[in-house]
């Protein structure tokens, strides 16, 4: 098929970008976005264009380094899927298709397509974690019992890959479901029942420190989160952060 | 509001001043859907509220700082919401993952606030005026009797352009109490089994109560 | 004597590692504050090495080329993690996990490395569970566990079909902590160019700024790499595309032996390539072959029908099918190791019987799967008298339950529901065994210069079984390393902060600036791409699943005029001084080039078949793998020497005391 592609390109994080209009021909509907965007490429190179700078790595949906908002959608049009896992089916002969960062303050520009994400990691650093020792003489991992539906929800809520869709998806810009998705898990595991309380405090100071928007509940990175993570864990998130501002 | 400093904290005191609201808006619904049943009831309560102490100086003020407490920080939120995405997208497609109405709280949220302007005009300033400026209390009228079913059904007979704001206003209510009404449950951390109940809940009362509104003003403009 | 001294301690083998970690030297915690530790590379291994330094003392710097260390390719892996934790009460035992994993390998790897995984096995399950790594469990709370290929007992530990994701966020969180302690740097978008050597020692790194192109120097007393495999020489392989070589290879340029680098993993369960711009291979956990049936049509003509679309492979009878491996291999079955069931593949497909369109593709299915498990179903649910619909819609759910994910991913990319056709697999590179050579310490043979992870070459042998990539990963950066590197910096300690303004440091970084030059100069009109493609291509027909010496010997010369052909006629685009994704291509490329040529010298020089190395000229009547312990029981360990046709063979014996050689049998 032939597409139209209608590419952000800019130099650098303080440069001013600009759509660039680009026709592709001969893309098939087994080839993967990034493939498409990959022939894109090679054929810019051999006409001498520097071509279209953008973030992939592992090519199956779990890295979380590609992002793109195409036609208006993080990831594309299809759903649970990266942008890496989205097939070239979904379009049409012909079709136009917009691709744009990832927008947010919070997610610079860093070229064309890619952006810098290193909030979520600061994010992360502020609390992320459960302050054990890496000696492995911890007590026996049987020793302590986890009731199957809080492992299983726990799980759930750390599938997030850090992708950012939700900050890209919401109209605010706003982290809470990535930000709820580390809280929940720990919050579900009686290991990190111990630092709940600073850990969301922290976390979610550092959250707003970063510039993200508030949630206002749109429901839409639920939607467009590739990993399906829940709302659900946004009500967690409230709900360990009130009992931790009241505790103090 | 300078207390209030992080995200979460803020929407959490946007959501508890909606409740607040939304439990106002049912207090009132019933006081005037009385207006409809009977005229008497309607009077007495009436005079009850606009008279009482406890609702004039404690209540009322309550209310008040409840409303603008509500739009202020409401706009505080936008404000800041706005300026975390500086450079707009070329192609948004919201509709694709969230309803129009959950993302546009700001426009339900104004038109019932402009409507609120007009509200005020409209009873609250006269209420003030005939209380407190002209000393007042007695809540009757000339002939000796309960002015208030009159002077409320006065605004809606004959008078289809306020009746048709009044209308335009409370769909957007609905508008406004479709997402916000829920939404404020999961802003407090309530996501569980009782949820999908709360959720029809909010979403029936969001529908009900402002249409019930405008049947009674409907109901008067056609009866009078 | 060699000049590998691999530094194995003495005593029973199961008490090495206790007596090792008695006797080497230690860094007192005030001391440590004033080593620097480098740690290239963040996945399992670098991310764990670094928040275990961190901790311990010392100061550390990561650096990955991904702009977060989250991302690093362990992050993809599937199946599980091994651990004998004999939770199953199975008979497991560390003895066992050594045993399988030392005949898995097919006896070409160390037997006191493999021990020692073996034996800190256990202790990562702790570790994880610690640190709130949320594993699967049974409803009684506790840990579930599932088989994996190649072994008799269940001792892998899964978190459903992402099991390396959360291992790696459960070491990226330790990481997280010591960043936010101020011990780690973390430096991400950075990709390492050279080792720097002072006086023979390995005292930092030069690193290109992929951001700004800006080239850095970073000094530290001492440089571990945990940067990986070497897959993407393949061009087509289950590797992130960011895989590379890079950071190993120019250690070695650097006067770090490379070992085995023929040793390469082809798995078996991978979706089949569908068309020639293809970039990636995606890969299907192992797990799937605990319920899934692999077969071929038993008669050629069937094949071909189905290869053409005349045929669906539901009309297939059951008679007219070859279930080739449990017709083969009775006792393991479909659980046969990697290389086993990938060479069966192969096997299949080259005498004709392959299926897709372009005949490189053998079924997996799960039909008979859904109807046993929907059986079990209806009877446990009371349904004595379930009707053949009822029983299938019940095995459908309990398959989703089990695989949900996977077939989901695998119809988004093939665009078939596998729950109604059998998916079709096909076996792609996916793991290296070989890699930088390491002594006991995991230390090269550069003085200073660690390899963890699959970036080194050590336990897996000529074949890793599943599961063991995580555990490796986890247990030298965790378990191993930490404690090794202080008997090497124990002589550090007065040595004082390292200058980068060394004219080592500076010749090292003017080396980098040079290349960067000669590839933004070069004057020609194709795009990495091309010739990564190409060099990919015959890797894969040469170098592949089996080799022969012609083949070999045709790769070496293939390889080297691509290498020439690449300098004169590649086009970079855009400037070095920005982020400039051809450029970091076009460098990595380079690298591979050069590998490519080692890996198909090893391969010719390896003249006999052990694990996923298969030589056609070293086979048994029947098929199988044909060893030679006599003469190839050792690690092939290359010393660079220019070109790669000039690298210097070096070998280092393997001892089996604790274990008698034996045909691998899976029969």
């Amino acid at each position: 098929m032939k597409l139209n592609l209608k590419v952000w390109r800019q130099e650098n994080k303080d440069a001013k970008g600009k759509f660039e209009n680009y026709t592709i021909d001969e893309i098939h509907g087994d080839m993967s976005f990034l493939e498409m965007m990959d022939v894109l490429n090679n054929e810019l190179v051999e006409k001498g264009i520097e071509p279209v700078e953008f973030d992939h790595d592992c090519r199956e949906g779990i890295c979380g380094m590609c992002s793109m908002q195409i036609n208006g959608e993080p990831h594309g049009p299809d759903r649970r899927i990266t942008t890496c896992q989205l097939h070239m089916r979904k379009f049409k002969n012909g079709d136009t298709i917009t691709i744009e960062p990832f927008r947010a303050n919070a997610f610079p520009v860093v070229k064309d397509l890619t952006v810098d994400r290193s909030a979520f990691d600061r994010i992360q650093q502020a609390g992320g974690y459960i302050s054990v020792n890496t000696s492995g003489n911890t007590q026996d991992a049987n020793s302590l019992p986890i009731e199957k539906e809080s492992a299983d929800m726990a799980f759930n809520a750390a599938t997030c890959i850090g992708c950012g869709a939700c900050v890209a998806a919401c109209k605010n810009a706003s982290a809470m479901l990535f930000t709820s998705a580390k809280v929940s898990q720990y919050a579900l595991l009686p290991q990190g029942k111990v630092e709940a309380t600073e850990r969301v405090l922290n976390m979610v100071d550092q959250m707003d420190k970063e510039g993200f928007g508030n949630c206002t509940n749109t429901g839409a990175c639920e939607i467009e989160c590739p990993k399906g993570i829940s709302l659900e864990n946004i009500a967690r998130l409230n709900r360990e952060y009130l009992a931790a501002s009241l505790k103090g | 509001m300078g207390g209030i400093k992080t995200s979460i904290a803020r929407k959490v005191a946007m959501a508890l001043s909606g409740l607040f609201l939304v439990l106002f808006l049912l207090q009132h619904f019933t006081i005037n859907f009385t207006s409809v049943v009977s005229p008497d009831t309607f009077n007495e309560i009436s005079h009850f509220m606009g008279t009482n102490f406890l609702v004039q100086a404690i209540l009322q003020p309550i209310l008040i700082f409840g409303v603008i407490f509500h739009f202020v920080m409401g706009f505080i939120l936008e404000a800041k919401n706005r300026s975390a995405r500086s450079v707009k997208y070329g192609v948004f497609k919201g509709n694709a993952n969230s309803s129009w109405l959950s993302r546009n709280m700001l426009i339900s949220g104004a038109v019932v606030l402009a409507f609120l302007g007009l509200h005020f005009y409209d009873f609250w300033v006269h209420e003030m005026q005939v209380k407190y400026l002209e000393g007042d209390l007695s809540g009757l009228n000339q002939a000796g009797e309960f002015r208030y079913y009159e002077e409320t059904v006065a605004k809606f007979a004959g008078q289809p352009i306020r009746v048709g704001l009044y209308v335009l206003a409370f769909v957007f209510l609905m508008m406004h109490l479709l997402h916000g009404f829920a939404s404020s449950f999961q802003t407090m951390g309530v996501n569980n089994k009782y949820s999908p109940a709360i959720k029809k809940f909010t979403k029936a009362f969001a529908i009900v109560i402002p249409l019930g509104f405008v049947f009674i003003a409907i109901f008067h403009f056609i009866n009078n | 004597m060699s000049v590998l001294e691999s530094k194995i301690p003495n005593g029973p083998l199961a008490d090495k590692w206790t007596k090792h970690k008695n006797e080497i030297n230690l860094v007192n915690p005030a001391n440590k504050r004033n080593i620097d530790i480098i740690v290239v590379g963040t996945g399992l291994a670098g991310a764990s090495a670094s928040a275990t330094l961190a901790e311990l003392g010392y100061n550390v710097k990561t650096f990955c080329f991904q702009d977060s260390p989250r991302r690093a390719h362990s992050i993809a892996a599937q199946g599980g993690i091994n651990a004998a934790k004999n939770y199953q009460g199975d008979g497991d035992s560390d003895y066992r996990l050594f045993y399988d994993t030392v005949k898995g390998g097919d006896y070409r790897s160390r037997e006191a490395n493999v021990y020692r995984l073996a034996e800190v096995s256990s202790n990562i399950i702790d570790q994880c569970v610690a640190q709130g790594v949320p594993f699967a469990r049974e409803y009684g709370g506790l840990l579930d566990n599932r088989s994996f290929g190649g072994v008799l007992v269940s001792r892998t530990f899964y978190a459903k079909g992402q099991t390396g994701q959360q291992l790696l966020l459960g070491a990226y969180s330790a990481m997280n902590r010591q960043i936010n302690r101020g011990k780690i740097q973390s430096h991400t978008r950075h990709e390492m160019m050279d080792l720097v050597l002072v006086d023979g020692k390995a005292r930092g790194i030069i690193a290109r700024n992929l951001v700004t192109g800006e080239i850095e120097r970073h000094a530290a007393h001492a440089v571990v790499l945990a940067s990986g495999g070497y897959g993407n020489v393949f061009f087509l392989s289950t590797n992130a595309m960011g895989s590379n070589v890079t950071a190993a290879w120019r250690a070695h340029r650097k006067g770090a032996y490379f070992a085995n680098p023929c040793f390469t993993q082809i798995h078996p369960t991978c979706i089949p390539v569908s068309g020639d711009l293809q970039a990636k291979l995606t890969l299907m956990s192992e797990s799937l072959r605990n319920d899934g049936r692999i077969w071929v049509p038993a008669k050629k003509e069937d094949a071909e029908a189905i290869r053409t679309g005349k045929l669906k492979p539901t009309d297939l009878k059951e008679e007219d099918r070859d279930y080739y491996l449990e017709r083969r291999y009775p006792a393991f079955g479909n659980l046969v190791p990697r290389d086993v069931a990938s060479r069966a593949a192969k096997e299949r497909c080259d005498a004709g019987y392959g299926v897709n369109k372009t005949g490189q593709a053998v079924y997996l299915d799960f039909a008979s799967a859904i109807e046993r498990y929907g059986k079990e179903k209806a009877f446990s649910s009371g349904k004595k008298d379930a009707t053949h619909e009822e029983i299938i819609k019940l095995g459908k759910e309990v398959v989703e339950a089990k695989y949900g994910n996977l077939f989901d991913m695998y119809e988004k990319i093939t665009d078939q529901n596998p729950y109604e056709t059998p998916m079709m697999i096909f076996p792609a590179v996916h793991y290296t065994m070989g890699g930088l050579w390491v002594d006991y310490n995991l230390m090269t043979t550069i003085p200073g210069c660690y390899a963890a992870g699959e970036a080194n070459f050590s336990d897996h042998g000529a074949n890793r079984l599943g599961a063991s990539a995580l555990m490796q990963g986890l247990a030298d950066g965790y378990f191993v390393l930490p404690y090794t590197i202080g008997d090497y910096l124990a002589d550090d300690i007065r040595t004082g902060p390292i200058s980068t303004d060394s004219k080592e440091f500076e010749e090292a970084e003017n080396a980098v600036n040079r290349q960067i030059e000669k590839l933004m100069n070069a004057k020609g009109d194709q795009p990495v791409d091309h010739f990564h493609r190409k060099l990919g291509l015959i890797m894969w027909n040469k170098c592949g699943m089996s080799r022969n010496e012609k083949e070999l010997k045709e790769a070496i010369e293939e390889i080297r005029t691509l290498r020439e052909d690449f300098y004169k006629n590649v086009r970079v685009t855009g400037k070095p001084d920005s982020k400039n994704q051809e450029l970091e291509k076009a460098m990595r490329v380079a690298d591979f080039l050069e590998l490519g040529e080692l890996f198909a010298k090893d391969a010719l020089q390896r003249n006999e078949s052990c694990g996923g190395h298969f030589r056609e000229e070293y086979q048994t009547e029947e098929g199988e793998a044909l060893r030679d312990d006599e003469n190839f029981r050792y690690v092939a360990a290359w010393e660079y020497k220019g070109e790669p046709k000039d690298a210097v063979l070096h070998k280092e014996q393997l001892e089996y005391e604790n274990i008698e050689l034996k045909t691998r049998s899976y029969k």
